[in-house]
């Protein structure tokens, strides 16, 4: 199991991340002007400008530049921002707490209730819980993050102010700090990466309410409790298992959005700033970043796919 | 005339198994969400290739002595902070969401339909390489790579199109090429390939056909999450350059004043929120009718 499944993924993982900094880092290289000319602005002098290339190491060769920022960046040094001066690392690292701490929250919180949603919807497939909880879901859907927390900056910032509408601690705020706004944001992706997962966790129940050993079991006569705990919750579960791997992923564009609308000083922000400021050494850590998610939650989405479906763990039968 | 109707419909069931063009229009028209999804998506169209005839004012035109205005007189919706008109801006502003996603997602389907006909097609080493090469396009997120081919290239239209085009190709390429992987072994295609048919035959006049249910129900759902994006990106500044008039660009404009004028916000959340409710019942309408798992779908 473990080397012909985790290996052989491991190591296209691997190739993956690095394609991904790559195609970033040469989509950058197109870029008319630089991070110096950033810098400096428009009235530069040619030399003021060709220094700081200098010193910024712009001067030599994208390849070589590539290579030199992978030596340093498998040794853990991702350089220094070309903005702030600052080693990239620390400073993308705070951010990262932050951000996990909001994605934490919004994943424990809201995919547990978005399960409990999709399994009440499923079993109450046809009657008023399921119609409410659908009609719900496919407004989840189909709104944007931007839409969600304006209007629940409305309702609760303007119209009832209990929460502020703005993160004001600052960029290098503390947890416990930042804790006092975090519920319009957590509550904004909530309500939108949730919307799936019912989905998903409705239709899989639904599935499992019409198998041979759901009917056994109640001709059997147990109790409905028991039913549904014991039988189908364990099997609704896997499949939407997938939609909740994939949904991590797809938190990090949500999340880009929220943290913006909220100020919160986190992954989103600092990725629109530095993509503002052209600062790459930034950007660069952010895609690796990324681009590990998307591996990591695509591995454990594949993972439960198989514990799923044994007959993938042949390796012919393997994607 | 009944009896050539059903002649056209079993040739048609018995190439693969997709339904009749006539069977989906009843199969959609039966089921009241998908009615109300295609309902509002046209409404929406209507409007905005309408929106110069029935919108009360111009789009773009400031007016500094009517600035912040409640709804009233000439501005049945308002005005916004330079003065101009709620109602026209809102509009106005399906013509920039509807045709800029449309163009991408057709664009992005297509392109995605024709690299994954090619990988299966192909199979061994070119449907590898092209596998990988689209997964580490999806590894980049969709939101930092479109920020970055943003400012590399300007925020243009035709730079949000293709913008959506690369980070949305990989994911119809995943999904279209497990159809196609699922037809490839089929006695047509094996008959057609052992005739020394070539690619292009292939593709077009025995692959297509047979996996066109999973090519529209894709264009549905992904011209859904089109739509989010692309606004998602003007609100941040990203998309639609000012004075354009967009839904995305008016939230983003006048939240800071939604205690003042509430309706420039809620306006063109409205229609943007009723344009998406619409795509997305559109697009379950669609795969139901066409028997295609619209899950299945999005997890690729």
């Amino acid at each position: 199991m473990l080397t012909r499944f985790v290996i052989p993924r491991l190591g296209w993982a691997v190739v993956t991340i690095l394609l991904a900094t790559l195609l970033v880092f040469g989509a950058m290289q197109a870029l008319p002007g630089d991070a110096a000319t950033q810098i400096l602005g428009q009235n530069a002098t040619p030399e003021a400008v060709a220094t700081l290339r200098r010193q910024l190491g712009l001067d030599q060769a994208p390849v070589e530049r590539f290579i030199s920022w992978l030596g340093h960046a498998l040794s853990g040094n991702f350089g220094t921002s070309l903005v702030s001066g600052q080693p990239v690392g620390p400073e993308v690292g705070r951010a990262l707490v932050n951000t996990a701490f909001l994605a934490g929250i919004t994943i424990v919180v809201g995919f547990s209730l978005a399960l409990v949603l999709g399994l009440v919807a499923g079993l109450c497939r046809d009657r008023w819980p399921d119609s409410l909880i659908s009609t719900l879901a496919l407004v989840g859907m189909s709104i944007p993050e931007f839409i969600v927390a304006t209007l629940l900056v409305l309702a609760f910032s303007i119209t009832i102010p209990i929460f502020p509408a703005v993160v004001v601690a600052g960029q290098n705020a503390s947890i416990t700090e930042l804790l006092p706004a975090m519920p319009l944001p957590a509550l904004s992706l909530m309500f939108v990466a949730s919307a799936y997962i019912i989905r998903m966790m409705r239709t899989s129940v639904i599935d499992v309410m019409e198998t041979d050993y759901v009917h056994t079991a109640r001709l059997k006569g147990i109790s409905t409790t028991r039913l549904v705990l014991k039988h189908v919750v364990p099997s609704a579960i896997l499949p939407t298992l997938n939609v909740v791997a994939m949904n991590v992923a797809w938190l990090i564009g949500g999340v880009v959005v929220v943290e913006s609308i909220f100020n919160y000083p986190g992954m989103g922000s600092l990725m629109i700033r530095s993509v503002q400021s052209r600062d790459l050494p930034t950007i660069l850590l952010i895609t690796v970043i990324g681009a590990m998610t998307f591996v990591v939650c695509n591995l454990l989405a594949d993972l439960a796919a198989t514990l799923l479906n044994p007959r993938l763990r042949h390796p012919r039968n393997a994607k | 005339m009944t009896s050539a109707t059903i002649v056209v419909e079993t040739t048609q069931a018995s190439r693969g198994t997709l339904p009749g063009l006539r069977r989906v229009t009843r199969s959609i028209l039966r089921s009241k969400p998908a009615t109300l999804g295609f309902a509002l998506v046209i409404l929406h169209i209507l409007l905005a290739i309408l929106a110069p005839l029935i919108a009360p004012g111009n789009p773009t035109e400031n007016n500094p002595a009517a600035v912040l205005q409640l709804p009233g007189g000439p501005f049945p919706l308002g005005t916004d902070t330079l003065g101009r008109d709620i109602l026209s801006r809102t509009l106005y502003g399906g013509q920039y969401a509807l045709a800029v996603s449309f163009a991408s997602t057709a664009l992005a389907v297509i392109l995605g339909t024709v690299i994954a006909g090619l990988a299966a097609f192909y199979g061994g080493w070119v449907d590898q390489v092209i596998t990988r090469l689209l997964d580490s396009v999806l590894a980049v997120p969709a939101i930092l790579a479109m920020l970055v081919l943003v400012t590399v290239f300007g925020s243009g239209p035709e730079v949000i199109v293709l913008a959506v085009v690369v980070v949305y190709t990989g994911g119809v390429t995943r999904v279209v090429r497990a159809a196609a992987m699922d037809v490839m072994p089929k006695d047509y295609i094996v008959a057609a390939r052992a005739r020394g048919e070539g690619v292009f035959y292939i593709l077009s006049r025995e692959v297509f056909p047979n996996i066109l249910d999973v090519v529209l129900v894709e264009f549905a759902m992904r011209a859904s999450w089109v739509v989010l994006l692309v606004s998602s990106l003007s609100f941040l500044g990203f998309g639609a350059n000012p004075p354009t008039p967009d839904w995305g660009l008016m939230v983003a404009e006048n939240r800071s004043l939604m205690a003042v004028v509430p309706l420039a916000t809620l306006a063109p959340i409205v229609f943007l929120a009723t344009l998406i409710v619409g795509l997305n019942l559109a697009a379950d309408g669609l795969a139901k009718s066409l028997g295609v798992d619209r899950m299945k779908e999005i997890l690729g």
